[in-house]
């Protein structure tokens, strides 16, 4: 039995970017921990030599000519921002 | 003439053909019928006007002779395929006021085939769900009713489901992760096919779990689904992993003799507790099977019971990856920010408001099993346990196996708010029958078999070989002529 505890609960809805208020951490903790237990059943099997699987239905990945095939529509490309300016995506300022 | 709006696809197709009807005409008796369907909330943004023009030309190219199966038939598309300038959602809040300026493949290729769009459909928020109450506009109301309880259309597809059972359309598109596609069609009574994995682009449709994700149509009937997937099948070079494979004439391999053909019966699919009506629904549809010329064998699909475990390890991995992308900046909802809140608060308010509870849970979980220290535990066991499911399948398959028959779902449809105080592993069990499907990639059908005792449609499952989806529809047409459902939800909307 794994069990998430408050701080782990704080810092995976960090690492998710999720503000999740203080007094919800109990019941996302106890929630997250079901989700675990529920997962630990994956212990029962023996994947000794067992390949990880990649792609599910195994084929070649097609190649193309190394070409620029697409571009200049940049009104489409910021036509749904929340906040463009001057042909950019406009966000908070990040650096001092 | 019996009403427009009922007919299928095939029918409608015909009258469309000899010009006993015309699109216009088809489309307008939907139309109809969904201005009258709110109740149901299947349809959540309406596209009349385009509806209109797209049965014109439908009718322009009808006339003019040699129009493509689909020209002329009206369907929903579910909200989580990008559409031109129409309202993109995935049932989020932070999609909201999204208009793609592209449109995805596989609604691009219906719309090229003549078929005309209605409008978009109600689903769970970004797939995720299996009752369609995490959707952001409500969730969609089954149009079937045992009492005066509302009950769920099932999930993820469930706009799609109730829109096809309730008769709003002829055919609908849904996807498929988990059982999103083949659960809802059990629930009402449709019938549902999720291709082989690769079949259809996922390319314009918003990602969930990337090598899962699979579109499919959702109809009234098993030749209705051969007719729709020729349309939304076939290779494109904008998804990598679409397979270069030609597109076979579905339909034509209707009504081929299954003598000999060796049906699979899984023993680990006979679960504990498994209510006696499902059981005998399923021993039914295998003696029909039987009836009809096919060998029943009793194989065995030993990691059956890991497959849910391990879906709930890989699939919430790549959402939280797939949704990274929703971070306030290129589109849909930004948070407003309070003085001296940077970006990082930009990012966590807006995700933190813009997804619902079992979005953001599912990306936490995601988010935890793929962080250092947890990645080889949690993740890459999955991905092993996901190779030996493929491997159980291959198994059968080697022994001759054609199709394999399940149950679809453990239950029939359950009422809307019944699962609200339980804990999210138990709405997860509705796909215990369908998820290993995904795992394995294959193609699945669900149709509709039987009733239970309240009255409520029950659903068979059949899963085939991969890329021999018209070896599947021929034995589920078989299947659908040998049970015989018939049966309709009275009208109560």
């Amino acid at each position: 039995m794994s069990a998430i505890d408050i701080e782990t609960a704080r810092r995976v809805a960090k690492l998710a970017r999720i503000r999740v208020p203080e007094e919800n951490l109990p019941q996302l903790a106890g929630e997250l921990t079901d989700i675990l237990n529920f997962m630990e059943q994956l212990n029962e099997v023996d994947v000794e030599g067992v390949e990880p699987m990649t792609s599910v239905t195994p084929m070649r990945l097609k190649r193309r000519e190394d070409v620029v095939n697409d571009g200049g529509i940049q009104d489409k490309v910021l036509m749904n921002a929340p906040d463009a300016r001057e042909g950019f995506f406009a966000v908070p300022k990040v650096v001092e | 003439m019996s009403v427009l709006n009922e007919m299928t696809i095939a029918q409608a197709r015909e009258a469309l053909r000899n010009g006993e009807t015309t699109s216009v005409d088809l489309t307008e008796a939907c139309l109809k019928e969904i201005e009258g369907a709110g109740a149901l909330n299947a349809f959540v943004h309406m596209t009349p006007e385009i509806a209109i023009e797209r049965a014109r030309a439908a009718d322009a190219r009808l006339s003019a002779g040699e129009a493509p199966a689909m020209c002329g038939i009206p369907v929903g598309i579910k909200d989580l395929f990008c559409t031109e300038g129409v309202p993109s959602q995935a049932a989020s809040r932070i999609l909201g006021g999204f208009l793609p300026p592209y449109e995805s493949t596989v609604s691009a290729q219906l719309r090229d085939a003549g078929a005309v769009m209605l409008g978009k459909l109600n689903m769970d928020e970004f797939a995720m769900g299996s009752s369609n109450e995490t959707s952001c506009y409500g969730p969609a109301v089954n149009p079937w009713k045992a009492d005066e309880r509302a009950l769920t259309p099932g999930g993820s597809s469930g706009g799609s489901a109730a829109a096809v059972a309730a008769r709003l359309c002829l055919g609908a598109t849904g996807t498929d992760t988990g059982g999103s596609i083949r659960q809802p069609a059990a629930f009402t009574g449709t019938v549902g096919l999720k291709p082989t994995y690769g079949r259809c682009s996922r390319w314009g449709t918003v990602a969930f779990a990337s090598s899962l994700d699979q579109a499919g149509p959702m109809t009234r009937n098993v030749r209705d689904a051969a007719i729709m997937l020729g349309a939304m099948a076939g290779h494109d070079g904008k998804d990598s992993t679409s397979a270069d494979l030609p597109v076979p004439d579905f339909e034509a391999a209707l009504g081929d003799s299954i003598k000999g053909r060796k049906i699979g019966i899984p023993r680990e699919y006979r679960m504990e507790g498994m209510p006696g009506e499902i059981e005998k629904l399923w021993s039914d549809g295998a003696d029909m099977l039987r009836d009809a010329g096919a060998d029943i064998v009793d194989i065995s699909l030993p990691h059956t019971q890991y497959a849910l475990p391990a879906y709930y390890v890989i699939a919430p991995a790549e959402a939280s990856s797939n949704l990274a992308r929703y971070d306030g900046v290129r589109y849909g909802h930004r948070a407003s920010l309070a003085p001296g809140e940077g970006i990082t608060e930009m990012y966590e308010k807006t995700r933190a408001e813009g997804f619902g509870a079992e979005v953001q849970r599912r990306v936490m979980i995601g988010t935890y099993v793929l962080s250092a220290g947890f990645y080889d535990a949690y993740y890459n066991r999955a991905r092993k346990v996901r190779t030996l499911i493929k491997r159980d399948f291959e198994t059968a398959f080697a022994q001759g196996i054609d199709a394999i028959l399940t149950p679809a779902t453990p239950s029939a449809a359950f009422a809307l708010g019944a699962m609200e105080k339980a804990d999210p592993v138990q709405m997860y069990l509705n796909d215990i029958f369908t998820v290993p499907v995904n795992m394995a990639g294959l193609p699945g059908i669900a149709l509709p078999a039987g009733l239970d005792r309240q009255g409520l449609p029950l659903g068979l499952q059949l899963i085939g070989q991969p890329w021999e989806e018209a070896r599947l529809l021929n034995i589920a047409h078989l299947l659908e002529q040998a049970a015989g459902f018939v049966s309709r939800p009275a009208k109560w909307w």
